[in-house]
């Protein structure tokens, strides 16, 4: 597998040098190409404007702010409670994840705990809705490249997946199920079974989009060797998540960090790829999926018994201090900076997102690619408009 | 690791052990910087906190790089001044309060209202820092871009954000707001204008529930009653 991508990824280069010499003896002139805002490859509403040589690209840049919707301003005129309402629309495929790291925090500053069976319940959820964003992002990539029906069967096997979220907490997209010191409510009845059940259809999805996308010649010729990120540079732009670890970087926030959550108390597997390319990128979220079934699987069957809520006064107050937390959200690293002066809200809330620093590596690794790969690799980096504007 | 279990013995009160590798990260920092490492903050097993003076930013972020903080989190400023506008979901028809003018800084102190913050990681040693400093009165920092090519977005946004300057920085234009907007939204005396127009209206969560408001107006108007008329709705209002 790596001799041929090495194969490949020469051969491109070489055909790069060979265009770029061919538009030098043409002497073509350079253009200036619009994608977007509006766009089907794009999550949300992003903008590239790429200066092109030929087929290639000279200098390219991603517009955002078509999004901002200003969170961070409105955290500070907001009580504590009433946050998890807005950061929920930050990553809108995976919000349930969006809750828990500023949850995290304000937990942190009170010094308080949640109950082993709120942890337990928080993680499956967490996982969960990493399973809905992901599982559309491996749709979504066949249609970036052409292919229709992986997005058919996403949507579908998504929609399961989502069923479970609603029925533990009343909303598909937008939860607002955690509390600080707990959960809102204990799991329904009958939940678990069904929970299993659909974890099994999920792996068979898996295995589905291995067969019709990663088999695919086409999906391969596509993304092996296109858009190659070395692991320093990916630190130095603050890659996180499956882009960090296809170019071989072992970091997982949920093993690496002590959080009061439940995934150490299951058995699992950190996925790297020594490559760094689309295709690298695209394999370590299938295997994360397929890893996020199995974390759910384990955790079901031992959710401790116990309430879900700590007891916490009916008025939040949330004492003076500082606080970071981060998780590794769908997206990659998602973190909140949270400075409290002891009243009812928060002082100030620096959201740190994934998407934000994922996407701003774009001018550096679309330098030279032809235009078809800006949608291959934009795909494969994975981003939502609202993680990246907030 | 095992927190879930830790929760039965939360009792005894455990006597933290030192935190050798963080102290050993501000001894290796204290040896780069000198004097320029101006306070620290260190909660033991948890998370770490430096200050360093405004002329030493940059050179702070090459030093932490070398001891292994390669790993680029976010950049952002903060506002100490507290808002002068007040949390905008204080009740209309109180009185107005003295507004709270005090500028105080967090962790790792500080002398001027405006700080930067930025936040490395070391994947290999599993543990981050935050790194702080002043912003002085010309509101211009060194750019941290030759040693975290990330934070060329992070300080676009400061700068459109906060008004603060990045030397050496290539393209300071704005990333969010339009071209032409005025101000810096998240300084603290700039006013969020949807909340002068219209008081929020979460401040109806704040009235007392229906059920517990005014009890005593409700065992009068009971005690009013002829006691020969005797309802269910009466028995459950007393």
């Amino acid at each position: 597998m790596t001799m041929l991508n090495e194969r490949q990824q020469l051969s491109y280069i070489a055909g790069q040098a060979a265009d770029a010499r061919l538009n030098v003896e043409l002497e073509t002139e350079g253009m200036t190409l619009n994608i977007g805002p509006q766009h089907p490859a794009t999550h949300g509403t992003l903008r590239i404007v790429a200066r092109l040589d030929g087929e290639q690209v000279v200098w390219a840049e991603p517009v955002a702010g078509y999004m901002h919707r200003g969170y961070e301003k409105l955290t500070e005129v907001r009580t504590f409670p009433q946050v998890t309402t807005l950061i929920n629309r930050i990553d809108w495929l995976g919000s349930f994840a969006n809750e828990v790291p500023f949850i995290l925090a304000a937990e942190k500053l009170m010094e308080i705990e949640a109950p082993p069976r709120a942890q337990y319940i928080r993680t499956i959820l967490f996982e969960l809705s990493r399973i809905a964003n992901v599982g559309l992002f491996l749709g979504d990539l066949g249609v970036q490249l052409g292919a229709v029906t992986p997005v058919f069967l996403a949507f579908r096997d998504r929609e399961y997946v989502l069923n479970l979220i609603e029925g533990a907490t009343g909303g598909r997209f937008h939860p607002n199920f955690d509390r600080i010191g707990g959960l809102k409510d204990d799991l329904p009845k009958g939940w678990i079974d069904e929970t299993r059940q659909v974890m099994r259809k999920l792996r068979g999805f898996c295995d589905e989009m291995e067969d019709l996308l990663f088999g695919n010649e086409i999906f391969q010729s596509r993304t092996r060797g296109i858009g190659v990120i070395p692991a320093d540079v990916a630190k130095s732009y603050g890659l996180s998540g499956a882009n960090l670890r296809a170019s071989g970087v072992d970091w997982d926030l949920r093993r690496d960090q002590d959080l009061p959550m439940a995934w150490n108390q299951a058995d699992w597997k950190v996925w790297t790829h020594p490559d760094g390319d689309s295709w690298a990128r695209c394999w370590v979220r299938l295997q994360e999926t397929r890893e996020s079934c199995k974390i759910v699987e384990q955790l079901i069957d031992d959710i401790p018994a116990g309430p879900v809520m700590a007891k916490v006064p009916r008025i939040i107050k949330v004492p003076e201090g500082e606080a970071w937390v981060s998780t590794e959200n769908p997206l990659g690293e998602m973190g909140y900076y949270v400075v409290s002066k002891g009243d009812l809200g928060p002082f100030r809330v620096k959201i740190r997102s994934a998407s934000f620093n994922n996407i701003s590596i774009a001018p550096w690794v679309l330098k030279g690619v032809y235009v078809p790969d800006i949608i291959t690799i934009l795909a494969s980096l994975y981003f939502i408009l609202g993680d990246i504007d907030r | 690791m095992a927190r879930l279990s830790d929760t039965e013995t939360q009792d005894e009160a455990p006597a933290l052990p030192g935190d050798g590798l963080r102290e050993g990260i501000v001894d290796a920092l204290r040896a780069d910087l000198g004097d320029q490492l101006i306070d620290t903050h260190l909660q033991p097993q948890d998370d770490l906190w430096v200050r360093v003076a405004p002329e030493a930013w940059a050179f702070a972020a090459r030093s932490l790089k070398a001891q292994g903080f390669d790993y680029f989190c976010f950049l952002s400023a903060i506002d100490w001044m507290p808002s002068p506008y007040g949390k905008g979901e204080d009740d209309p028809e109180a009185e107005p309060t003295e507004p709270d003018t005090e500028v105080k800084q967090g962790y790792a102190g500080g002398e001027t209202r405006f700080q930067l913050f930025a936040r490395l990681t070391d994947v290999k040693r599993h543990v981050g820092v935050t790194v702080k400093a002043d912003v002085p009165d010309s509101m211009t920092m060194p750019t941290w871009i030759p040693s975290f090519a990330g934070a060329n977005w992070h300080e676009r946004e400061a700068h459109e954000m906060f008004g603060i300057g990045f030397d050496g920085h290539p393209d300071l234009r704005n990333l969010y707001l339009p071209g032409e907007f005025e101000g810096f939204p998240l300084r603290k005396d700039f006013p969020l204008l949807s909340r002068m127009v219209k008081p929020w209206p979460g401040i109806v969560d704040v009235e007392p529930m229906p059920e517990f408001d005014e009890p005593e107006a409700a065992d009068e108007a009971a005690t009013d009653e002829s006691p020969t008329d005797e309802s269910p709705t009466e028995e459950s209002a007393s």
